[in-house]
């Protein structure tokens, strides 16, 4: 009877029992592998790095913003005020919108183009107010050129790239309206000599512009690189007169206002003038001189020896390039590079020269002739002539030590002649 | 009798009509005149615009008229004989000391040449200033009213724009402190460094400016 009991009782919870060996096992090989899977270091016999083989797969699908590869890192390089242009990464002589370079005053501002006006008044017979939609009714006209800071030249350390030596010059193809077919329009007196253009950030920024001058050419643009010009530009519109110094050509452009003489704002007497041989200081010095740089070799590059294309841009604010001139023994012989063309007046320039490299330490070195017959000069020669060693328009030879083992410094300033 | 109003009418009514379409002619002769002078401009980039020019019409008459009041909300520069400077107000030493060291001295300095930003006043570095290097002192009103101060641009009122610049002005050394600064007086100041300006004159070609 006893023992009966004891039987019932097992064959009434053995299924339990089994239940909860099998529950408690499974719970046990669950976590067991868990924990496996969790700390599992593949390490496979053939390395690591996993590789697609591009023609196996089907790629990406398409994007409504294209992207750079993920492999290509151009970058601007910053400071609070302003953003240089990597020379030394682009290829021929349109600057990528997004690598423009930026100088700004008061930051960028935001501007929603439905309440941005343009304000046209002074001595004229019409003052007018012209939204965006308006000024892109008029006849537009599209010109490539550079727009370069005037105070665009640093030396002094040879672990100096393009970008750092005058990363502020950058070239675009701007289209807006010419501000001469605007003003056609207006009635302009003839005591009109200037003109004031402002902008509409925070620091209202502002210049005077001898209107002769600039007339021919100044574009009221809206469009760069065929899109709309990049709030760093100046979105909705900026003022472009090719050749002039970049701080001429105001951003977010609100009022342009015609007047016998400049204002003299503090951009154009305590900013943008420089110091020149007599103690005197000039003023609206507005062209920009001739350059060139050598953008390949440059630093931090390192060269082979060897075949080599030695790379660079040159321009000249008043008018076309018509020789560069490179030297790769430190000035003793000068070789006639090749000119890209088609040669477009006040833009950059993209020129050429094969050499092959002996494996020797030099120093290479570049010079431009634009079609006044000015050529760059070098440093000690612009010391010479102004009495001074910097500020803005200066814009000397410069060069790259090229070392025995390839790599490539900016070459000591003072040295070059 | 008549007949001879008629004829008179008639010949005013000419005269008016000659006279609208000689004043006309002239606005537009002169103004052709002004731009012609700078019309007169090829370049390669510039190729068949000149063709072009020829098929647009002669006016475009877009935009709208600017009245008086909107521009004068916005045409606020100030210009070395003075245009631009309000009528109202008058700036003190006193009261520019006030605002600077309110408004501007975290920048500038309490003296105004200690930064951490630009040098307003002349000190043993001879780095450029207002006292050094300034042409005009019509630019200082105009600069401040414009940007400044910097976290808060445009915020001041005329009034104490004046202030700051006759502070400014004394702190160069260039007024007294009991001198006062507005429409009349600022732009009569001559800046130390007015003489040592010259316009530009290179003009490309061979030689080095």
């Amino acid at each position: 009877m006893k023992n009966s009991v004891r039987t019932s009782w097992w064959r009434e919870r053995a299924l339990w029992i089994v239940v909860l060996i099998v529950l408690a096992a499974s719970i046990g090989f669950a976590s067991y592998f868990y924990i496996q899977t969790k700390n599992q270091i593949i390490e496979p016999d053939v390395p690591s790095q996993i590789f697609v083989d591009p023609s196996k797969v089907q790629g990406r699908s398409t994007a409504e913003v294209g992207y750079r590869s993920a492999f290509e890192k151009p970058k601007k390089l910053i400071s609070t005020t302003s953003a240089r242009t990597p020379l030394q990464d682009l290829y021929g002589t349109i600057t990528p919108a997004d690598l423009h370079f930026e100088r700004h005053h008061a930051g960028i501002p935001e501007i929603d183009p439905e309440k941005h006006e343009l304000l046209i008044h002074g001595l004229l017979e019409k003052p007018i107010r012209l939204t965006l939609a308006d000024l892109k009714r008029y006849p537009s006209v599209s010109r490539i050129c550079f727009i370069e800071c005037s105070g665009n030249f640093r030396y002094g350390k040879r672990e100096m790239t393009p970008q750092e030596v005058c990363g502020l010059t950058s070239q675009s193809e701007w289209t807006g309206v010419l501000l001469s077919t605007i003003l056609r329009d207006l009635g302009v007196k003839s005591s009109a000599k200037w003109f004031l253009a402002e902008g509409a950030d925070g620091a209202l920024m502002a210049r005077s512009v001898p209107l002769q001058e600039a007339l021919p050419e100044a574009i009221i643009a809206y469009g760069q690189n065929g899109e709309a010009i990049r709030p760093q530009q100046g979105y909705p519109m900026r003022l472009v007169i090719p050749g002039f110094e970049g701080n001429t050509q105001i951003k977010w452009l609100r009022r342009i206002e015609l007047t016998d003489k400049p204002v003299m704002t503090r951009e154009e007497t305590s900013k943008y003038t420089e110091k020149i041989k007599d103690g005197k200081i000039r003023m609206f010095s507005l062209v920009m001189d001739a350059r060139s740089i050598i953008t390949y070799p440059a630093y931090p590059k390192k060269i082979e020896k060897g075949w080599q294309e030695i790379r660079g841009i040159a321009w000249s604010g008043r008018g076309k390039v018509k020789q560069v001139l490179v030297s790769t023994d430190n000035g003793e012989h000068w070789h006639e590079a090749h000119i890209q063309g088609p040669v477009l007046e006040k833009a950059h320039t993209a020129f050429r020269l094969m050499w092959n490299w002996d494996g020797k330490p030099t120093r290479i070195l570049s010079k431009v002739i634009d079609e006044t017959g000015y050529v760059q000069p070098t440093y000690n020669e612009l010391v010479k002539a102004r009495e001074t060693k910097g500020g803005y328009h200066f814009n000397p030879v410069v060069g790259w030590d090229i070392e025995r083992n390839g790599a490539a410094y900016l070459a000591k300033i003072e040295e070059i002649n | 009798m008549q007949v001879s109003t008629i004829s008179s009418l008639c010949l005013f009514g000419q005269l008016l009509l000659v006279s609208c379409c000689f004043t006309r002619c002239a606005f537009e002769k002169d103004e052709q005149r002004a731009m012609d002078s700078v019309d007169v401009y090829h370049s390669s980039w510039d190729d068949g615009l000149e063709n072009y020019r020829k098929t647009w019409p002669s006016r475009f008459r877009l935009g709208k008229l600017a009245d008086q009041q909107f521009i004068a909300k916005w045409d606020i520069d100030v210009r070395p004989d003075g245009k631009g400077l309000p009528k109202e107000g008058s700036g003190t030493v006193k009261a520019g000391s006030k605002l600077y060291h309110q408004k501007c001295a975290s920048c500038h300095g309490i003296n105004g040449y200690e930064g951490p930003y630009d040098k307003l006043v002349t000190d043993s570095t001879g780095k450029n200033t207002i006292g050094n290097y300034w042409p005009y002192a019509t630019t200082i009103f105009d600069y401040v009213r414009r940007a400044m101060p910097f976290n808060a641009p445009g915020s001041l009122s005329d009034q104490e724009v004046y202030d700051i610049t006759a502070y400014l002005l004394y702190l160069n050394k260039i007024i007294e402190a009991n001198e006062v600064i507005n429409a009349k007086t600022l732009p009569k100041i001559e800046m130390p460094a007015r003489k040592r300006y010259v316009i530009d004159d290179r003009k490309g070609g061979p030689e080095i400016k």
